[in-house]
């Protein structure tokens, strides 16, 4: 029948000649391609040793953040815990006492907060909810682990370290 | 029966086994490393250094899965198909000539377990037996695919047995006798068989890939379209012992292809080296050389595998029934015609 938009293109099949009906020229052709590919570059990425580049807006592990003077900017409101689809942030807040004061910004703090790695989907909608810009999806892959209880992340692997250490792997590092 | 001649052959078997053992184990780690290099990756590397101690890993971890045993299946063929399988995979190197004679501490001792004059039936007889360790298991397992694969197995072996038999009866014709030591010695230097038989070598190399059911005849296993065939129902060692069988019977195959066509030990100005040796040491090249070649197609069988895509099972029938067996006849009249034309050239 005759094309409408004119783009089809019949194939025309001969049949086979006598070597192609052979198969073993189209076969050493194929291994020929093959064993030139042993020696090309290889594609893999040694994982943990090396890692593939990022985007600027990866979302990787999560960091709660501190300010400038140093104090948590997480004031457990619960707005992440709330936005998250996958129901996997959790927290306990507290009341700041007297003398607090240079650890947590607000009156009132997260005495406990985890999340689930292993519900976590990294979409970053906690991200976009916290009011307090106190927490960031800009942390590396999430490491393996044995044990499913080892995928929850408390405050202890989740906020970020005080700037007084950073300081000083900073200089370390110089 | 002397002391040292029990000594000798039982340490000649001792190491053949070990031997065996190995070769089968590291050609899982080389498949893997082999398949990963013509795809641009770089295989396992973690196990050691060069992923070496790979199958030292695969193997612990086979010992400690859990052993299933489906309701269905009849016990007793259901351990016995795998047990055969590796059993009879095991039986081919006996009659193998690795190398010429050895002299050590002035004893000359063969580097064969055993010279018997059938050597090339004997070993026909052992391969044709690996389709039972298939058939019992796959029958046992009381699973479709598992029969199905079976049942593949089976016709495919028998199918392309007569081809690969038909090839070496021209080879046979060339070299007028039935043991593996004659026939190695024959090739003295560099007159390899497949020098005189290259169709046969060509027959005999494709009723190999099929008889070790190696891609691209892999229609028993066939993960794609029988999910594991005959192996579908096994699992830990059981699973194991019919990889290990596969692998073995590929270095086999390797084995006899280079004993048969390619020389054995014999390479190229053999008779300089062995002057310039002596008896003790020179052998031992002519067993490395013989490696070589067995490494070689053993490379050279998984090269294969990760290039051809896998044959339709008519195209299998086909291509076995229809093209290699009235080759190999015609292979068989061509070197009749050529050794009694000779023969009457020589008289004249």
């Amino acid at each position: 029948m005759e094309s409408l938009s004119g783009r089809k293109k019949v194939l025309e099949q001969k049949p086979m000649n006598f070597w192609e009906r052979m198969y073993l020229p189209a076969i050493f052709k194929g291994m020929a391609i093959t064993f030139s590919h042993m020696f090309k570059k290889k594609e893999t990425i040694h994982y943990p040793e090396q890692q593939r580049e990022f985007s600027e807006n990866w979302r990787g592990m999560h960091s709660l953040k501190r300010d400038e003077h140093g104090r948590e900017r997480c004031t457990a409101c619960g707005l992440c815990a709330l936005s998250c689809p996958a129901e996997a942030i959790t927290m306990i807040s507290a009341e700041r006492a007297k003398g607090e004061e240079h650890l947590y910004r607000e009156e009132k703090y997260a005495a406990v907060y985890e999340i689930n790695m292993l519900r976590c989907i990294f979409c970053g909608l906690c991200e976009e909810a916290c009011p307090k810009e106190a927490i960031y999806l800009d942390g590396p892959i999430v490491p393996s682990d044995y044990l499913r209880k080892d995928f929850i992340y408390g405050k202890d692997k989740l906020v970020e370290k005080p700037l007084k250490e950073i300081e000083a792997e900073k200089a370390m590092s110089r | 029966m002397e002391l040292e001649f029990l000594i000798e052959k039982t340490a000649l078997v001792l190491v053949l086994f070990v031997l065996t053992l190995t070769i089968a184990a590291y050609s899982t780690w080389a498949e893997r490393k082999v398949a990963a290099w013509l795809q641009d990756r770089v295989g396992p590397n973690r196990a050691g250094p060069f992923g070496l101690l790979q199958p030292l890993a695969d193997g612990g971890k086979m010992f400690f899965k859990e052993e299933i045993i489906p309701s269905g299946a009849n016990k007793y063929l259901f351990i016995a198909g795998p047990s055969l399988a590796l059993l009879v995979s095991f039986l081919g190197t006996a009659v193998i000539p690795f190398g010429q004679n050895i002299e050590i501490f002035g004893r000359v001792v063969p580097l064969q377990v055993t010279d018997i004059n059938v050597g090339i039936l004997y070993i026909f007889g052992v391969v044709s037996l690996g389709v039972y360790g298939i058939m019992i298991g796959g029958w046992a397992s009381n699973n479709k695919y598992s029969l199905m694969g079976a049942i593949r197995g089976a016709s495919q072996n028998i199918s392309y047995e007569i081809a690969m038999g038909l090839s070496i009866i021209a080879l046979l014709m060339v070299t007028n006798t039935l043991s593996f030591k004659e026939i190695a010695a024959q090739q003295h230097g560099w007159h390899w068989n497949v020098l005189y038989q290259p169709l046969g070598f060509l027959i005999f190399l494709i009723c190999a890939f099929a008889e070790t059911n190696r891609v691209p005849f892999d229609l028993p296993e066939c993960e794609t379209e029988l999910i594991g065939g005959y192996q579908t129902e096994y699992s830990a060692f059981k699973m194991g012992a019919y990889m290990f069988a596969e692998y073995i019977n590929m270095f086999v195959s390797s084995v006899v292809m280079a004993v048969l066509y390619f020389g054995g030990y014999n390479y190229p100005g053999m008779d300089a080296v062995n002057q310039a040796l002596g008896p003790t040491w020179s052998p031992l090249i002519g067993v490395g050389v013989m490696f070589f070649k067995i490494i070689a197609f053993i490379f050279f069988f998984m090269w294969v595998r990760w290039t051809v895509p896998r044959f339709r099972y008519d195209q299998l029938m086909d291509l076995g029934w229809k093209v290699l067996i009235p080759l190999a006849i015609a292979n068989i009249v061509i070197t009749a015609i050529v050794i009694v034309g000779f023969d009457l050239f020589n008289k004249l």
